[in-house]
């Protein structure tokens, strides 16, 4: 084929030749009337170095079988949509290539801990519920009522940002509660991705709500079920270190953090 | 909602998909850490179990001496040697982590937050803890050496 338009370099480029893996989707819908028992569908599909597994997961929803149940929208890590078990981690499909998992079967399953709507997809409702639990907006000077208006709008220097900014870039995808071990038998247990958002606001220098928040969390199945094992901030596709701020917070109820 | 394929809102939910005992317990798959926690798990299990039967060895002494005899003698065997040496090594690791874990509780050694870059390699499992952890396991198996050591007589 002629390279014209091509810049030099890039027609210089060697293209890496495809090759083919077995991709084994979890299939199950439990609104199926004849009981929807679980099973994988097997796909052969040819993959590229930039092939991600949510590439693959689509590649076999256009062209083999169009009734596979994937939720996804931006496919640049950003939306949190995509979240599932791939080769038994939580990964975001959109954000795995199939290249960097080294492996010629890939095994795609609904993410752990979160009830399954169908196929890959699990329903949000309990992360989001413990995530408004926590209050996530910066509570005003006129108390739990809502966030501040403009004219409570306090100024920040970037030291006061850099304490929770790293919490802020949370996409609410749920990876850290599929990783958790606490999350696995306790499914009333807070979970990390709220509990890193709790911080986040608890952390903020504009924020009234510490007291109050931290009551929240400070409950049975709140902040001390966290045994620090680190899952969670394994396998978090945006650097949020939720494990990091759990311990943080506990700090601030064990009277070590002000 | 874009690009979905599922059918349904979130509202049909059905099966509830928890890890369970089996997700709980699987050490594999999240490095040292996880390992660390199915350890401190196992051992504080383990040690649970060892208190209950220390109540039971120790309560032989309301047989008298020839009971109390009896009861030790079961203990002396290589069996009971190699459960002792096991013992040690949980009540040490478990000691050792449980410090580890007690500053981490309280959010020392966790790194500050601060704008992450990518590949994101998180603070909070940074290399300060992954000594502590291997460092239990060292004294821990160290700590079981000498014991058998004593036990079978190779140490006075
Ligand atoms: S903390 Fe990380 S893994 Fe957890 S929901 Fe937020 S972005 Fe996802
Ligand atoms: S599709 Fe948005 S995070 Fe993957």
């Amino acid at each position: 084929m002629a390279r014209r338009g091509l810049a030099a370099e890039a027609a210089g480029t060697a293209v890496s030749p495809s090759r083919t893996v077995t991709l084994r989707i979890s299939r199950e819908n439990p609104a199926d009337a004849r009981g929807g028992e679980r099973g994988f569908s097997v796909h052969k599909v040819p993959v590229e170095k930039w092939t991600t597994v949510l590439d693959a997961i689509l590649d076999v929803k256009k062209h083999i079988d169009h009734s596979v149940a994937v939720r996804y929208s931006c496919r640049q890590a950003t939306c949190g949509s995509c979240g599932m078990l791939i080769n038994g981690r939580p990964r975001l499909a959109c954000f795995t290539k199939i290249d960097e998992l080294g492996a010629d079967t890939v095994t795609v399953e609904p993410m752990k801990n979160f009830p399954v709507v169908r196929d890959l997809v699990v329903g949000f409702e309990r992360l989001f519920e413990a995530h408004r639990g926590v209050k996530p907006y910066v509570v005003g000077a006129g108390g739990s009522g809502g966030p501040p208006g403009a004219a409570e709008a306090a100024p920040q220097t970037p030291e006061e940002l850099e304490r929770f900014v790293q919490f802020s870039a949370c996409i609410k995808c749920g990876l850290c509660n599929s990783a958790c071990p606490t999350m696995a038998t306790d499914s009333s247990f807070v979970g990390p991705q709220a509990l890193a958002q709790a911080y986040r606001y608890v952390a903020d220098s504009r924020d009234k709500g510490r007291e109050e928040r931290l009551k929240i969390i400070d409950e049975s199945h709140g902040i001390w079920r966290c045994h620090f094992a680190g899952s969670c901030s394994q396998v978090c596709p945006k650097g949020v270190d939720p494990a990091m701020g759990i311990q943080l917070l506990r700090g601030y109820l064990l009277g070590f953090r002000k | 909602m874009p690009g979905s394929g599922a059918a349904g809102g979130e509202g049909g939910a059905g099966r509830r998909n928890m890890g369970g005992i089996k997700g709980m317990a699987d050490p594999r798959g999240y490095g040292i850490e996880r390992v660390a926690y199915w350890l401190m798990r196992l051992s504080g299990l383990g040690l649970l179990a060892y208190f209950v039967a220390h109540i039971y060895e120790t309560s032989n002494i309301l047989r008298g001496r020839a009971g109390w005899d009896e009861m030790l003698a079961t203990t002396q065997t290589t069996e009971g040697h190699v459960l002792l040496a096991v013992v040690i090594g949980m009540c040490v690791f478990h000691t050792a982590n449980g410090v580890r874990l007690m500053l981490g509780h309280g959010g020392l050694g966790v790194g500050r937050p601060a704008r992450p870059d990518y590949p994101y390699a998180p603070l909070s499992q940074g290399a300060r803890h992954k000594i502590g952890i291997y460092s239990s396991i060292v004294l821990a198996a160290a700590a079981s050496m000498y014991g058998l050591a004593v036990m079978f007589g190779e140490v006075h």
